[in-house]
């Protein structure tokens, strides 16, 4: 543990990978509370798959891979939300292909790059590692345009994520609200891909907001608590892989998985034995 | 003086059912109208026409003189119950300012004006002692009235109420009917039941509908019509709101 401090007070790829995790934290904290209370995390596990195509294909043009994972996202996003607005009984085999698709020409292009071959582990598993500073500049764009986003359509998203029908009926744009909700769960993605890759980000984006949604009965308070929580086990993710040299992002994913395992088995235990012991002082 | 809600030969299709057909209904200001019939008669199907959450097959609608989706930004609306996810993490002053929307500025939190208007109908619905507590921890009834107080957070011209009592006891049936007539000092009011006998004694006029729609006056409502509308014997019922059985 004293090592893993000495990095990260001294070298700036460890300092990179903590402020990664924090603006990391920003977005599974805030748009991560609206994937849990409208419970379409598999939705948003199929935008983060397709992830791959965009960065398979940028990698193969010689492009970012971070801006080819930002236009699939959108892209697979808009295509999801469409799908479930206009096709509501194919909406699971639309995700899985889009999910499966997407990975597939991730991969089809990533064989066909010539010269030095990218570590396909990276991009899965992630990297937080190896962020690289221009990548930082990219997420804190990301979760400054989310956050803006949230702030000023607040009002309208709480309605939508709600109680949709009467959003409706209250002349608030339900379709369009909701296509802006999914392409802000993309930028997230985005930028979880960066610390955890792709196939981790599902779980840091509903993990520490089901976890807050135990303990928290507001959005807004679910939202701060899930931010502190994936900071938290962002940081003590990288900590604890530190010296034994883990992945950092399976490492993160355990402690998060972790955390919410002892949380739901404790709020368990709670709510069975607190009737009882309220019975008996009444 | 116009109509407050005016319907002309509305007919409404499901797939290749009928489930409204040819529909008149002119509701005038200041009127509580009933709106009964069976299951599956197409009551909230018609309150979701006049919402503007349906289009209609065939016919027109009209809410203060405009499209419905003009003129429901004047309407009240409380759904049949539980639309949303029970354990939904939100307040009940958060969830009644929800009302406020169409009526508060596009962007940006709510308004000092709304969360004032916001207490004042909880204060109006007797809930205010309940606006911190979160969703899950309220009775039937206080979800009820949690549902009322954002319609009227709307400030609305018009209440349309969808089985506004379906989970609540018959204590507290008669108390939200009672606030309904309170209401219906300022407002029109259309309120969709399957309990004829019981609103009979709050409402000027009922529409019975059955895919098609027949209106008559409170006072006429006799067990003959009950027996037309629902098309076999119901068990007529006196009631006096203590010992009341289930027809």
């Amino acid at each position: 543990m004293s090592e893993f401090l000495r990095a990260a007070l001294s070298q700036s790829f460890m300092q990179h990978a903590l402020l990664g995790g924090v603006l990391a934290s920003i977005g599974c904290g805030v748009m991560g509370t609206y994937v849990v209370v409208k419970r379409i995390g598999y939705l948003a596990g199929g935008i983060a798959h397709s992830v791959l195509g965009g960065m398979g294909i940028a990698y193969f043009l010689g492009g970012s891979p971070v801006l080819g994972s930002l236009i699939a996202a959108l892209v697979a996003a808009l295509i999801i939300g469409w799908v479930k607005l206009r096709l509501h009984q194919q909406e699971d085999t639309v995700i899985g292909a889009i999910w499966a698709v997407g990975m597939a020409l991730g991969v089809v292009f990533i064989s066909q790059t010539p010269g030095y071959k990218v570590d396909l582990m990276s991009y899965l598993f992630g990297n937080i590692l190896m962020v690289p500073r221009s990548d930082l500049y990219l997420m804190a764009v990301l979760d400054g345009l989310m956050v803006l986003a949230v702030t000023l359509f607040y009002k309208q998203f709480l309605a939508v994520s709600f109680d949709e029908e009467f959003a409706r009926a209250r002349g608030v744009s339900v379709e369009g609200f909701y296509l802006l909700l999914l392409m802000l769960v993309a930028l997230t993605v985005v930028i979880l891909v960066q610390v955890v890759g792709l196939i981790l980000v599902i779980a840091l984006l509903t993990l520490p907001a089901a976890i807050a949604s135990q303990y928290v009965r507001t959005l807004g308070r679910m939202m701060l608590v899930a931010t502190l929580m994936g900071a938290a086990f962002t940081t003590g993710g990288l900590a604890l892989s530190y010296q034994p040299d883990l992945p950092a992002g399976a490492t993160i994913i355990l402690v998060a998985g972790c955390v919410f395992l002892a949380s739901s088995v404790g709020r368990a235990l709670w709510l069975r034995y607190r009737p009882r012991r309220e019975a008996a002082r009444g | 003086m116009s109509p407050i809600i005016e319907l002309r030969g509305v007919s409404f299709r499901y797939g290749r059912r009928l489930i409204l057909e040819d529909i008149d209904l002119r509701v005038e200001a200041g009127e509580f109208l009933g709106l009964v019939g069976p299951n599956g008669g197409g009551k909230s199907t018609l309150l979701k026409i006049i919402l503007g959450l349906l289009p209609p097959s065939r016919g027109r609608v009209e809410v203060l003189g405009r499209p419905p989706e003009e003129g429901r930004r004047e309407l009240g609306y409380v759904p049949q119950f539980a639309l949303f996810p029970r354990d939904f993490p939100i307040t009940v002053l958060d969830a009644v300012l929800l009302g406020r929307l169409g009526k508060t500025r596009w962007i940006g939190p709510w308004r000092r004006s709304d969360r004032e208007i916001a207490q004042r109908v909880l204060k109006e619905c007797e809930i205010a002692h309940l606006a911190g507590r979160s969703l899950d921890t309220l009775s039937g009834g206080q979800m009820q009235r949690v549902l009322v107080a954002r319609a009227l957070a709307s400030e609305p011209w018009i209440l349309l109420l969808d089985e506004p009592t379906a989970n609540v006891d018959l204590r507290g049936e008669k108390d939200i009917f009672d606030l309904f007539r309170a209401l219906n000092e300022r407002m029109t009011i259309v309120v969709v039941s399957h309990d004829i006998a019981f609103i009979s004694e709050y409402v000027g006029r009922v529409a019975c509908l059955n895919r098609t729609l027949v209106c008559h006056r409170a006072a006429d409502i006799s067990g003959d019509l009950v027996q037309e509308l629902y098309g076999a014997p119901v068990r007529a019922i006196h009631h006096d709101h203590h010992g009341r059985g289930q027809s």
